[in-house]
């Protein structure tokens, strides 16, 4: 089945809008067939295959036609449907994108949930009974990890603690408020509202309670869902995010105690008092369970540097594993994930090499992706599929006490907290908090859980659930966009960090612990100091490999922001033709004879003036072609990347004369010396060696040519010799007999080692990120690795 | 606090203080058994020892600075009153009150907040953080870990974003820009003195 779509300008969206209902329509067909077949094609296997049996017992040589082609679906049919259901699901991703002002409307999940009713509704329409996709073991296993992964690893860490008691009040009390709300309230309802032969008058005490708490949670994937169109401003996210994340330790505990209880029928002071203790246990748990394997994680991740393709294969499954393992006690799974992706990523990260990273990330994309619509989907065909039993009186009492319960308990817990929080939180935060309550699939799927012989009124559970959960979604969901605009809600900030702030951030924590030592109070601050220095002195030593593990964050930062700045110039400036005649004023201070005995330091001003953006984009392009010539042989063994598909041929031209500066430099004296950083310093070292051992073999012989230590570490690497060449070769056009003087620059200018550094440093890691198509808008890495 | 008022007498200027500073009386008490249990030797002032002798401060790469700002220049000593101005600077500003006039004044504005801090930076008190007094900082606050290019990279790095005048050194106004994406109120401020 073709699935290439093509769309250009406004009339290509539509052109592949079309090509994209095509697909989905055939798609559609063969799954139903699909389906159909199933069911019919096992006799007809069966049938045949005793037909053989007997035929081949009577005839040893055999005058059957020998199947050319042959139907063999009951083979494939598990694999090929799980296909099927996620290239429909993709498909439909795309062609929301391509409706014009559509995504503005409405948001993703609810298109997708209106999908799933349609294909729901098809697969009943053509008289097949709807395969029951939303199977808890498949949600809770395979679909849910990956989204909480995704959100684990890359959690804001600072904002998150900054604001971690408002998120566990809100995520411990406010879910406990709504489950006993709402579940004792229904109960009275039931008892006292309606006829007592009536069905809800036998629904139980403890069943109610069970269904308050399985409605109460606010549900991570809704929220990420809806939250992610309307870009709203960090704390907010932070808060109503963090609390649908933690109240999955409550969710768990009350689940299991009222089924417990339901199905013994005997409620004691004792086993109430042991559920309080079982909290703890289950949340403390998971996260220790978390913190285990995030520590082995990082550990692991410290012996990679000669395994590189395989890391990101660590990364997830220890993850994987950590979530499984806390299922096992009946921990919190979803605290587990969390703990073990926030505690592994600042070491997990300094050790892999970039292009690692850029995997984990875009895999952890991907697949929360295709999970999160995969959810959305199935919920619509659930809910066609599902059995129902509706009944008006419990599901309208549901949903207006969902509401209620919710806006009571933030309006409550805010006046509460907001005596020990120092920047308030005002009306409006409050009614976003407790607007953006969603519920969704996690709910359903602990529904689908119960079973049928202790609670009789299943499908009425079941009803209401999908009832508060296509409300929520659907109105909340649509109209809290609107809502932020009225509302005048402070949206997301542009996440660019600059290293001011980076500095200044530092700054201040170090003058609020000295503030915080003067006055005798061990508040915030001194904890977080002291956490870091712990975390400085033994734990980086142990996480982290070789020489990263003593490089402040500070540096870390700088680079990442270096490098991405280099990044973004190739990116802009990728038409630059080469080699221009102006002669860059980066290699004169180099080439141009000096006398040996540089003055100290004596910085001038640099300015990223255009002239040296331009260089900077000239150096990069050249060396990206240069690299092409050496990423020629491929296994699957060593990742090199050959992103630029262009000419070869003037390659072979450079590379001679390459060897021809190269010779003549060797013959020159030495000049200017960079005083260069200590050879191993980590960041280059990892810059260059770490993801292409092949691509970078360090020629000894150059190592005495002087240059443009625009590398940094001493040995030599190809690259500066290409640097040198391009210079070399730029003059040499115009000036073959005066060998490598070059004309002074336009400006006065004295060195300047810091931007050649950059520039080195620019070239360097752009040479591990070639593949790397450029990650856009990615707030979550500007984040500081520890606060 | 049943004997407040008469405690109060032992605070000099006090109504003043508060009126100047926004601290309750409550708060002010708390401070003045501070400041008495900092005061080893009973003094009635505070002098560098005393705030060196805190451990903390002595690891504190920026120890040094925070002692020298509570100290106006060319003295040696600090007493009570300016011990309270300096701290006031760390009360959590108060969002919700409205524009009064005497609302910039209040040293836990955020103005006054960040002057403090652009005070820290800038030691000679020219009005500009230069790129020595910058270098200075990273030099405290990354201390051996780093080689003296990153260091310079950095610094150049952090002109070149803040410095929108050209002057090579960070003004407060440019300070003041580069920082308005941060939360200064919450960043530079201490719950206990609220």
């Amino acid at each position: 089945m073709p699935s290439r779509t093509v769309s250009h300008g406004a009339s290509g969206r539509l052109r592949g809008l079309f090509l994209v209902m095509v697909l989905v329509f055939l798609e559609g067909s063969v799954f139903t067939v699909a389906v159909a077949s199933s069911d019919q094609h096992s006799p007809i296997t069966a049938h045949s295959g005793s037909h053989k049996a007997t035929d081949h017992g009577s005839h040893n040589n055999t005058g059957k036609a020998f199947p050319v082609l042959d139907l063999n679906y009951e083979n494939v049919r598990v694999p090929f449907e799980i296909s099927l259901w996620v290239l429909l699901a993709s498909l439909m991703k795309l062609g929301f994108h391509l409706v014009p002002h559509l995504s503005n409307i409405v948001p993703e999940s609810c298109l997708l949930i209106v999908v799933g009713l349609l294909v729901g509704g098809i697969i009943r329409g053509t008289g097949e009974t709807v395969p029951p996709v939303l199977d808890s073991k498949l949600f809770f296993y395979i679909l849910l990890p990956p989204i909480i992964l995704d959100a684990g690893y890359f959690l804001p860490i600072r904002p998150f603690m900054e604001n971690l008691g408002t998120i566990l009040i809100f995520a411990v009390v406010g879910t406990l408020w709504n489950a006993f709300f709402v579940g004792g309230l229904l109960y009275g309802v039931c008892q006292i509202g309606t006829e007592s032969s009536s069905i809800l008058s036998r629904i139980g005490l403890l069943q109610c309670l069970l269904f308050g708490s399985i409605i109460s949670a606010v549900d991570p994937v809704a929220v990420l869902a809806v939250f992610e169109e309307i870009h709203i401003n960090e704390l907010l996210h932070i808060l109503v995010f963090g609390e649908s994340l933690l109240n999955d330790a409550v969710t768990v505990v009350l689940y299991h105690l009222f089924e417990e209880f339901s199905g013994i029928g005997s409620v004691t002071l004792l086993k109430g008092f042991l559920g309080v203790i079982s909290f703890f246990v289950v949340a403390l748990g998971g996260v220790l369970v978390g913190v285990l394997y995030g520590i082995l994680a990082a550990f692991t991740s410290r012996f990679t540097s000669h395994t590189r393709v395989i890391e990101p294969l660590f990364v997830f499954l220890y993850s994987y594993m950590a979530y499984l393992s806390a299922e096992i006690f009946h921990l919190s799974g979803i605290m587990a994930l969390i703990a073990c992706g926030a505690v592994m990523r600042p070491y997990v990260e300094a050790n892999i090499s970039h292009k690692s990273h850029t995997t984990i990330k875009y895999f952890l994309k991907m697949w929360s992706s295709v999970s999160e619509t995969l959810i959305f989907i199935f919920l619509g065909v659930a809910t066609v599929a599902g059995p129902h039993d509706w009944n008006w009186t419990f599901v309208t009492v549901t949903v207006i006490l969902c509401l209620v319960a919710r806006v009571i308990g933030v309006v409550g817990l805010t006046f509460i907290i907001n005596k020990f929080r120092i920047v308030k939180l005002t009306t409006k935060d409050q009614f976003i908090i407790a607007y953006g309550g969603l519920r969704g699939a996690i709910a359903f799927s602990l529904g689908f859980l119960l079973k049928k012989e202790h609670f009789p009124e299943r499908e009425i559970f079941l009803t209401a659930i999908i009832t508060v959960i296509f409300f929520t979604v659907f109105v909340q969901g649509m109209t809290i966009k609107p809502l932020v605009e009225l509302l005048a809600v402070k949206k997301k900030q542009e996440a660019k960090r600059s290293i001011n702030e980076e500095i200044h951030t530092q700054f201040l924590d170090h003058l609020l612990t000295g503030i915080e030592d003067i006055c005798g109070h061990y508040g915030h601050h001194h904890w977080k100091d002291k956490l870091n220095r712990f975390n400085k002195k033994y734990v980086k030593k142990c996480l982290i490999a070789g020489e990263r593990s003593k490089e402040p964050q500070l540096i870390a930062f700088y680079h990442k922001m270096e490098m991405k700045q280099a990044i973004q110039l190739v990116e802009s400036g990728g038409g630059i033709k080469m080699p221009s005649a102006v002669p860059s004023t980066v290699s004169m201070q180099n080439i141009q004879p000096r006398p040996p005995t540089k003055p100290a330091p004596e910085r001038a001003i640099p300015q990223l003036s255009k002239n040296k953006e331009e260089e900077i984009r000239k150096i990069l392009r050249t060396n990206l072609q240069r690299t092409r010539q050496r990423l020629r042989s491929y296994n699957r063994h060593t990742l090199v990347a050959d992103p630029y598909e262009d000419g070869l041929s003037d390659l072979f031209l450079k590379k001679q004369k390459m060897f021809q500066i190269e010779k003549k430099l060797k013959e020159m004296n030495t000049y200017l010396t960079v005083p260069a950083p200590p050879p191993d310093s980590p960041t280059m070292c990892r810059a260059r060696l770490a993801s292409d051992p092949q691509a970078y073999s360090i020629k000894p012989a150059s190592n005495k040519v002087p240059m443009i230590q625009v590398d940094l570490a001493s040995p030599q690497s190809p690259d500066s010799v290409n640097l040198l060449d391009e210079f070399g070769q730029a003059n040499q056009q115009e000036e073959e007999e005066q060998g490598l003087m070059m004309k002074p620059p336009s400006r006065p200018r004295e060195a300047k080692k810091p931007s050649e550094e950059d520039e080195a440093k620019d070239q360097q890691r752009l040479m591990r990120c070639l593949s790397d198509p450029g990650p856009s808008a990615d707030e979550d890495e500007d984040g500081a690795f520890l606060p | 606090m049943g004997s407040s008022s008469s405690s109060r007498n032992k605070i000099p200027n006090a109504q003043e203080l508060m009126d100047q500073t926004g601290f309750s009386s409550a708060h002010l008490l708390r401070l003045r058994d501070r400041f008495e249990s900092l005061d080893r030797n009973n003094r009635g002032y505070l002098s560098r020892d005393d705030f060196e002798a805190l451990g903390g401060l002595a690891m504190n790469p920026i120890g040094g600075r925070i002692i020298e700002a509570f100290f106006s220049s060319g003295q040696d000593t600090v007493d009570f009153s300016s011990f309270v101005r300096i701290l006031a600077h760390f009360r959590p500003t108060d969002r919700n009150r409205n524009k009064e006039g005497t609302q910039q004044e209040l040293p836990s504005s955020r103005t006054r907040k960040l002057k403090f801090a652009f005070q820290l930076y800038d030691l000679d008190r020219d009005g500009k953080i230069s790129r020595e007094e910058l270098l200075q900082v990273l030099r405290a606050m990354l201390g051996l870990q780093v080689t003296e290019e990153q260091l310079q990279s950095i610094a150049e790095r952090a002109i070149q974003e803040a410095d929108l005048d050209k002057d090579d050194a960070i003004s407060f106004d440019e300070f003041k820009k580069s920082l308005e994406k941060m939360d200064i109120d919450t960043k530079m401020s201490v719950s206990f003195l609220k």
